[in-house]
């Protein structure tokens, strides 16, 4: 078990034993990547500990899993590849050129079209997963970071960071359709389970904007306002829906909170203090628990979905970035 | 200003004429943005050479392309988010030669039709620009003169500075000062003008935030110091006690031989060893990294302060642009200018215009040679509106009338 703060120790311990009486229809695998530790971690849902680390390429960045979660995609953004891992062993079972500095990407729900985020090219570089052989490549502005494939799989959208738009792009012919602008440095993108909404974060804007799919116009941008935290320190990166549409999840970076949005009013519900600088955020199967991941604190923190309370702190590698859960 | 600025964009898209649209680039005329004009927006840069003195550091020659290279960059910039929004920019260069008339290049460029022109030259070739009127049909942005005068008496309504002023930088280093509780400071002056304009900025800063001068002295010493450091910095400061050595020596005359010399073991900072800057190399956090290997990659060298701000002009009018979806002036130059502008410029906040004297708020990083040490404003420094405005002059305290 991870270090742990000796007053919250006892606490923590309690709900651990109440976490481990039930997590037995939950127990997958967290999977974290570290940045610049050039790591993976594997984390066991059901101990909640770090069982493996996992070498990988240069800056571990954006990972993704396939659909029936048997593949892990990792983004090495140093080494200008994705490296693909068979996540029942861990072990790398190929690698996809990728362009420069692949950061996020996002895989088409037909397993195969892989879309690239290439921050250093003002790309999209589309990728047959099969074939390991680019198919396409889609100009879109300066710095694109963001990217998330509509549930329908006919729509890509790749948010670029210095351009400030959110680009929409038609997969079956891998052109750009529209261009949406945003707020300034829009970070990531996802796209409801129904479809017909897309929310994107801002980090230096400060806002997330909720966009009407069909319109492809903003509807709603919301803001956040946490008491002792300077405005400037509130910068949301990564969202996570929760499949029943009832909350949207936010972190805020250097504000170390992570938002609880409703996601029907768009009203903001609490805020979970969590590590420090948090990224990105990852929902486990059944939704009971969110976990995000704290780059300068180099720790994942698990948040019980049912009662919105952050439960244990778990260390991994030095600035962890990247975060999945396989069922 | 903002609702009249909307109006205008909505006027001009309006007026769209459809066969420009039809003109418009492929990729352009797929998005849904309003292809307001299918205009040049051009954007005029002014540089003069500078005549360097003998005897300054052999390591870090200033490269002579100081600005230009940011202001390129921004332009491929602005020019990538125009492919989406019917946007072009063209960036007229006029680097002039030491000997070059400043004034003349900028009536050239001024009555070639362009409205928006950044500016490298420094304080006295920024005033050549200056003895021409107030016009409203243009827009100078300061890139290359810190000086605190063109912010106070000399500001102007058609002048924007996204350098930051000696005030700034000042008011930077001292928040960190006290925020380590080094409060008592012996301040060294260098010969030049801008030494002194620079000890001016440490002492207002060090009235406006609790630190204190115990101790002053003026670096005459017109010897090239380098082989002599070791035997002359150790006498020099020998003036009781203090907690640290702050410098203003900003053409590197003798600053870089102070530290690891003084009398006593104190640190140094101002105009060398810990600085107070625009922009540095070792910038990574916010996105940094990835404007800085840009930059690299284009220039071939690392981004200096000077390059910073002159992107940052060039970008502010790009973003003011793509956000009206307008190439007018008044429109863009309006928005530029209001309360809802907003530039992202990878130091963690969004940039913006003091509407009292033209001034960008930014945040200053503190730097020793190959490390960040710190970002300012710091914690604990409070401010109504925006913690930026605890840098340099705010609205109650600006001498700007005009």
């Amino acid at each position: 078990m991870s270090k742990l703060l000796p007053p919250t120790a006892a606490l923590l311990a309690g709900l651990l034993t109440v976490a481990a009486a039930t997590s037995a229809a939950v127990a997958g695998t967290v999977i974290v990547s570290n940045e610049r530790d050039n790591t993976l971690s594997v984390i066991d849902e059901e101990s909640l500990t770090v069982t493996r680390t996992v070498p990988v390429g240069r800056r571990p960045r954006g990972i993704t899993l396939n659909a029936d979660g048997s593949r892990l995609y990792v983004c090495a953004s140093d080494d200008d590849r994705i490296e693909i891992y068979d996540t029942s062993t861990m072990a790398k079972i190929g690698e996809i050129p990728a362009g420069v500095d692949p950061e996020q990407f996002a895989l088409h729900p037909d397993d195969r079209q892989l879309y690239i985020a290439n921050e250093n090219d003002d790309v999209v570089t589309v990728v047959d997963t099969d074939s390991r052989h680019v198919i396409g490549q889609i100009d879109v502005g300066v710095e694109p970071e963001g990217m998330a494939v509509s549930p329908d799989g006919r729509v890509v959208i790749n948010t670029s960071e210095t351009t400030n738009m959110v680009h929409w792009i038609d997969t079956a012919s891998l052109t750009l359709i529209d261009n949406t602008l945003v707020d300034q440095r829009p970070r990531y993108g996802v796209f409801t389970r129904d479809g017909k909404r897309l929310w994107v974060s801002s980090e230096v804007g400060g806002t997330v904007a909720v966009i009407d799919v069909d319109a492809r116009e903003v509807i709603e941008t919301i803001r956040f306002r946490i008491g002792g935290i300077s405005a400037d320190r509130i910068q949301p990166v990564g969202i996570k829906l929760t499949r029943d549409g009832r909350y949207a999840f936010v972190a805020l970076g250097p504000a170390n909170h992570v938002a609880v949005i409703d996601a029907q009013t768009y009203k903001v519900l609490d805020y979970l203090l969590v590590g420090r600088r948090v990224w990105h955020l990852a929902l486990n199967a059944d939704e009971t628990r969110l976990y995000s991941t704290n780059g300068v604190s180099g720790d994942v923190t698990v948040i019980d979905v049912a009662t919105l309370k952050p439960i244990k702190s778990i260390r991994v590698g030095r600035f962890p970035w990247g975060v999945v859960v396989r069922p | 200003m903002t609702a009249s600025a909307v109006l205008m964009t909505f006027v001009a898209f309006l007026l769209v004429p459809l066969a420009n649209a039809a003109a418009a680039e492929p990729t352009a005329a797929i998005g849904q943005q309003a292809k307001a004009e299918n205009e040049v927006i051009r954007i005029g840069y002014l540089s003069r050479a500078v005549d360097r003195p003998p005897g300054l550091s052999t390591l870090e020659v200033p490269p002579d392309n100081e600005g230009l290279q940011g202001a390129r960059l921004a332009i491929a910039d602005n020019n990538t988010t125009g492919r989406f929004t019917g946007q072009t920019f063209a960036l007229v260069e006029r680097a002039l030669p030491v000997e070059g008339d400043a004034g003349a290049a900028f009536a050239a460029l001024a009555d070639d039709g362009i409205h928006y022109v950044v500016s490298t030259l420094d304080g006295a070739g920024l005033d050549r620009l200056l003895a021409r009127p107030v016009g409203d049909r243009l827009l100078i942005f300061n890139a290359g003169a810190p000086d605190d005068r063109f912010r106070r008496a000399d500001c102007r309504a058609d002048l924007l500075h996204t350098l930051p002023s000696r005030a700034m930088l000042a008011d930077a280093l001292a928040q960190y000062l006290i925020r380590k509780n080094w409060k008592r400071w012996f301040l060294v002056t260098g010969p030049e003008e801008g030494d002194v304009l620079y000890a001016a900025a440490v002492r207002r800063a060090a009235g406006r935030f609790g630190g204190r001068i115990v101790a002053e002295k003026v670096w005459s010493e017109a010897l090239d110091i380098r082989r002599t450091a070791e035997g002359e910095v150790p006498v020099f400061t020998q003036v009781g006690d203090y907690d640290i050595l702050i410098v203003a020596d900003e053409i590197g005359l003798f600053g870089e031989y102070l530290p690891y010399r003084t009398w006593q073991p104190r640190p140094v900072a101002g105009t060398q060893g810990l600085t107070s800057v625009a922009w540095d190399r070792s910038l990574e956090q916010w996105g940094a990294r990835q404007l800085q290997s840009r930059f690299q990659r284009q220039a071939g060298r690392a981004m200096t302060p000077v390059d910073y701000a002159a992107w940052a002009a060039v970008r502010s009018i790009g973003e003011a642009a793509a956000r009206t979806s307008s190439a007018d002036f008044a429109t863009v130059a309006g928005y530029l200018r209001g309360d809802a502008f907003e530039l992202a410029g990878f130091k963690g906040l969004t940039l913006s215009y003091r509407p009292w004297d033209g001034q960008l708020r930014q945040p200053i990083p503190l730097v020793t040679a190959r490390a960040m040490v710190s970002m300012s404003p710091q914690d604990g420094f409070l401010h109504p509106l925006t913690a930026l405005d605890t840098l340099g002059d705010d609205r109650p305290e600006t001498g700007c009338k005009r």
